[in-house]
């Protein structure tokens, strides 16, 4: 039996253009703080296309254009992107057999905050075709972007390369609110992981934790106590075989 | 302190990202069933980007005011449930407006 009915890749590429446009703008900011930073324009594309990462590349830049250690380099990648350790494990949970280990290989490649998170925000399972379809198109934003912004981020006033600054503020906003309007464990979970962030960066006595730990902190910490105070309720196993 | 080859700060940057990915993702294949670990996981997302959102993006315009604007403008529009693009546009637009009153105004003050 044929329903018409839209391919699974199709659907990924259509959810992934959104995620693709705004990493255009903030991997623009990417190539032009790199290139300011002293790194040939190659240079930050090669980063962009083997990382695809914002806060690490952002954190990797002044490293490598200072010279510093690779061990210091190391630990600040792994610090900072421990973050997609958690959520790898929380996306394993959501694969549908199709997703066999090869495809784990290639996918995890882009499991960026903003591809988990659209990803985990689709109902039951996710299949491989789906997740290639949402990758695709942010792959290559992420990387065009950082070419053109580190080719033609001086051509630009600096009150727009500022502006920019905010996109990737204005996607997480854009997937945390509406999640937290409606629920109120997640709003109740937001506002805890807030809270202790602002008491990180403003207490002195804490200002020495690197950022990548307080991320990491902070968010295990609210995430464990909403889970012990508002367990999640058990999804229903979807059957197919009817 | 002698500078190493663009390469090596390349495949490191690269491989230590690559492998916090990949180890989890290929590793875990059971299903969990602890429910404590299931909703821990259902957390962690919007747990993970508020921590990154607040207090960083307030500095991510080089200008406080102009943040608050542009944030503000992004927490109405993602409210109102629009989408990644819309809310990420919107807070540059917002940005931008802020920067445009302050050089006006701030001049005449």
């Amino acid at each position: 039996m044929r329903v018409k009915k839209r391919s699974p890749f199709i659907t990924g590429i259509l959810d992934g253009l959104p995620i693709c446009l705004g990493y255009l703008s903030v991997s623009f900011a990417f190539g032009i703080f790199a290139v300011n930073s002293g790194l040939q324009v190659w240079q930050a594309v090669l980063l962009s296309m083997t990382n695809v990462t914002s806060a690490g590349q952002l954190a990797a830049v002044p490293i490598i254009a200072a010279g510093g250690s690779l061990i210091e380099l190391a630990s600040s990648q792994l610090v900072i992107n421990l973050r997609y350790a958690l959520m790898s494990v929380s996306l394993s949970q959501r694969l549908d057999g199709t997703v066999t280990v090869p495809h784990r290989l290639a996918i995890s490649f882009v499991n960026t905050d903003e591809v988990f998170a659209v990803a985990s925000s689709r109902p039951g399972t996710v299949g491989r075709r789906y997740l290639y379809g949402l990758i695709l198109t942010p792959f290559f934003g992420w990387s065009l972007g950082t070419l053109v912004g580190g080719i033609m981020g001086d051509l630009l006033p600096a009150v727009v390369t500022a502006a920019l600054g905010i996109a990737i503020y204005g996607m997480f906003i854009a997937i945390v609110i509406p999640k937290a309007r409606s629920e109120r464990p997640t709003a109740l979970c937001v506002l805890l992981a807030v809270v202790m962030s602002c008491l990180f960066h403003y207490l002195p006595a804490l200002q020495a934790v690197p950022q990548g730990f307080v991320i990491i902190l902070c968010a295990v910490t609210a995430s464990a106590v909403l889970a012990l105070v508002a367990p999640v309720e058990q999804p229903e196993e979807v059957d197919d075989h009817a | 302190m002698r500078e190493y080859s663009f390469w090596f700060y390349l495949i490191v940057t690269a491989g230590v990202t690559y492998l916090v990915r990949m180890l989890p993702l290929v590793l875990i294949k059971k299903k969990i069933t602890n429910r404590f670990i299931l909703s821990f996981l259902y957390y962690i997302p919007y747990a993970v980007l508020s921590v990154m959102t607040v207090p960083a993006a307030l500095y991510a315009t080089g200008n406080m005011i102009t943040a608050v604007v542009g944030l503000a403008v992004a927490l109405v529009l993602a409210w109102y449930r629009k989408s990644l693009l819309t809310v990420a546009v919107g807070a540059v637009a917002g940005v931008l407006a802020a920067q445009a009153v302050m050089s006006f105004i701030l001049p005449l003050v």
